[in-house]
């Protein structure tokens, strides 16, 4: 075997080392799994936390893989929220089918705007997403003989899911066909990072002029991911629409896509489990600090923000694990 | 008509006062600073307190609102902002969403979360007929203002000794740091002129735009538009986009209320996707 021969053969080992299954993320679905028999109370809270979690993944492929620094990323699960409503009022009762549709509609709106964030500076990237998040809101607020304006979209009623199982109030039927949506729509996602097509998108990331110079269309990479990233916002929407059988405009505000950033940051970026940790660690914070001063949550929300740049995530995630080496080090 | 475009300009002179302190610091050190309007906020309250609770006159609460946003400004930058230059958009964005944060909730803590007027002098609150056009005296003066302020600017900018280290800092900090000029001071003081003058900006907009927390939030965007169209190459990019933001504004609110809205943003948007890098000169790198 030549040297080139070696190197090529190393290499490809060393990244199917990387997208081999690891013990702990077995554990980590066990543990989703369990929730659900042996915590029957949490379920309508659960099927939030992993829905924001799914929604925090979608960010993640934008942000973590291909490098996006969005502030807009709302408006894809407002839209999906809102696609997910009216279709099942407009007879599409089927919860699946709707989805379907729901992935469609917004990975359409996402590839028709993905030319928007293709060109310019972060600046530029931001103030279009933050203004395409804007848009959508204000469309959602106008055409209120559609969506109900300010009301909000009511009386959503999905139908059975699968033809059998009916949606229960203790969200028993939503939380597990949340945890399955979710379940396959990871492994999906998994599949695509660890896939030639997902290290070439990390590549773009990394060095768009080099990857281009090896023959890698940035534009094409990023058009992709954003559209991708875009349908998956919009099925957790859907999925939200489904189990809470409402629909707001307070899902297009600015604090969904600020939310989502800390969100994504606390569990960080670029494996995709950081979504769906970090929503669940959010939600637990958000309750303790609700549960102390209910009306100035979001002071202490931006304080954790900033001391997250401040401090360093490395830092703040890393002292559990470094008080614990200390404490072991020490007995 | 000519109303609408009078008060379109009104408008837009008062973005570019609290929009060209981001524009230089924008430039100067590539920092994304969302949490620009909180200073504006900031000397919006500081202007309704001395006002309305302490009987200050209101030319005598202007200047002071400018010197507290200054302080601010200085305080945040000194002990904050000066750690996140050298860390990435991501960080920058997400430190200024939570000062942003953190500034609505303490506004909303210590003094309420209702919309808050200044008692503004009976002679200023006047309508009046100049050829025809009705004129609102506030406006007037508004634009009276900053007229007079974006040309004390324009001329520290381009012809006083601080107005081209500034320029020098701007153009390539590393040599202008080789040249003995200490871009780090120069920050300073103009990250606490910026926040003075959008401090100002925001005492003098309080009555036109609304005061209440969210005023940051609501125009975070507007900033961003002024620098990002108008680019940082100097007072007249901002200047421009600033007076074309307002006049597109107000008169699409007025002839389009239907659309009123969404007319900046799609201009915004057709603009940057035709220039990424502003309409005049070059924007952040």
């Amino acid at each position: 075997m030549s040297a080139r021969e070696q190197n090529i053969a190393a290499a490809s080992q060393a990244l199917a080392e990387t997208s081999r299954v690891k013990p702990a993320e077995i554990v980590f679905w066990l543990a989703a799994l369990a929730s659900f028999f042996l915590l029957p109370e949490q379920h309508l809270l659960l099927s939030e936390v992993l829905i924001t979690g799914l929604f925090a993944l979608s960010l993640d492929l934008v942000l973590g893989y291909g490098g996006i620094v969005s502030l807009g990323h709302a408006a894809f699960f407002g839209f999906g929220c809102y696609a997910a409503g009216l279709a099942t009022k407009h007879g599409v009762t089927d919860p699946l089918l709707g989805l379907a549709l729901v992935a469609v509609l917004t990975g359409a709106l996402g590839f028709a705007t993905s030319f928007l964030v293709l060109r310019g500076s972060d600046l530029t990237r931001i103030m279009v997403t933050l203004s395409v998040g804007v848009l959508m809101g204000e469309l959602a607020n106008r055409m209120a003989w559609l969506t109900g304006g300010a009301d909000g979209l009511q009386g959503v009623a999905p139908g059975l899911l699968l033809g059998r199982f009916e949606f229960d109030i203790f969200g028993q039927v939503a939380y597990a066909y949340t945890l399955c949506v979710a379940f396959v729509l990871f492994v999906l996602a998994r599949r695509f990072v660890h896939s030639p097509f997902g290290w070439s998108v990390r590549a773009v990331k990394e060095n768009a002029l080099r990857t281009s110079a090896i023959g890698i269309p940035v534009n094409r990479r990023l058009v992709v991911v954003y559209t991708l990233a875009a349908a998956y916002a919009g099925i957790a929407g859907g999925l939200l629409t489904q189990t809470t059988q409402f629909a707001s405009l307070d899902l297009f505000s600015f604090h969904r896509s600020a939310d989502l950033l800390l969100i994504l940051i606390i569990g960080g970026t670029g494996y995709l489990y950081g979504g769906l940790i970090g929503a669940l660690v959010f939600k637990l914070i958000q309750d303790a600090i609700a549960n102390v001063t209910p009306q100035y949550w979001e002071f202490w929300i931006g304080l954790l923000l900033v001391s997250f740049v401040l401090i360093g995530r490395e830092r703040i995630v890393g002292l559990p694990g470094l008080v614990w080496r200390r404490l072991r080090g020490r007995a | 008509m000519l109303t609408n475009l009078f008060d379109g300009v009104a408008y837009g002179m008062l973005l570019f006062v609290m929009a060209c302190g981001l524009s230089v610091t924008l430039g100067l050190m590539n920092l994304i600073n969302l949490a620009h309007g909180a200073f504006a906020m900031a000397g919006g309250y500081v202007t309704v307190i001395l006002v309305n609770r302490l009987g200050v006159p209101f030319f005598a609460a202007l200047p002071l609102a400018f010197v507290a946003s200054a302080l601010i400004g200085l305080a945040l930058e000194r002990t904050l902002y000066v750690h996140v230059y050298r860390k990435s958009h991501l960080e920058q964005v997400l430190f200024s969403i939570g000062l942003v944060f953190m500034a609505m909730s303490g506004v909303t803590y210590t003094l309420g979360s209702q919309q808050v007027f200044v008692h503004l002098p009976a002679f200023l609150s006047q309508r009046f007929d100049v050829f025809g056009v009705s004129v609102g005296a506030y406006r007037l003066f508004i634009i009276v203002v900053c007229g007079v302020l974006a040309a004390a600017l324009q001329f520290a900018v381009a012809r006083t000794r601080f107005g081209s280290r500034l320029r020098a800092a701007v153009d390539d900090p590393v040599v202008a740091r080789g040249l003995g000029i200490n871009v780090n001071l120069v920050f300073a003081v103009t990250f606490a002129v910026g926040s003075g003058l959008a401090g100002l900006g925001g005492a003098l907009g309080a009555e036109l735009l609304g005061l209440d927390p969210s005023f940051p939030v609501k125009f975070m965007v507007y900033f961003l538009i002024v620098v990002a169209v108008g680019g940082s190459a100097g007072m007249t990019g901002p200047l421009v986009a600033a007076l074309l933001l307002g006049v597109a504004d107000v008169s699409g609110k007025y002839y389009l209320p239907q659309f009123g809205a969404f007319i900046i943003y799609v201009l915004m948007i057709v603009v940057l996707l035709w220039r990424p890098q502003g309409l005049f000169g070059r924007a952040a790198r």
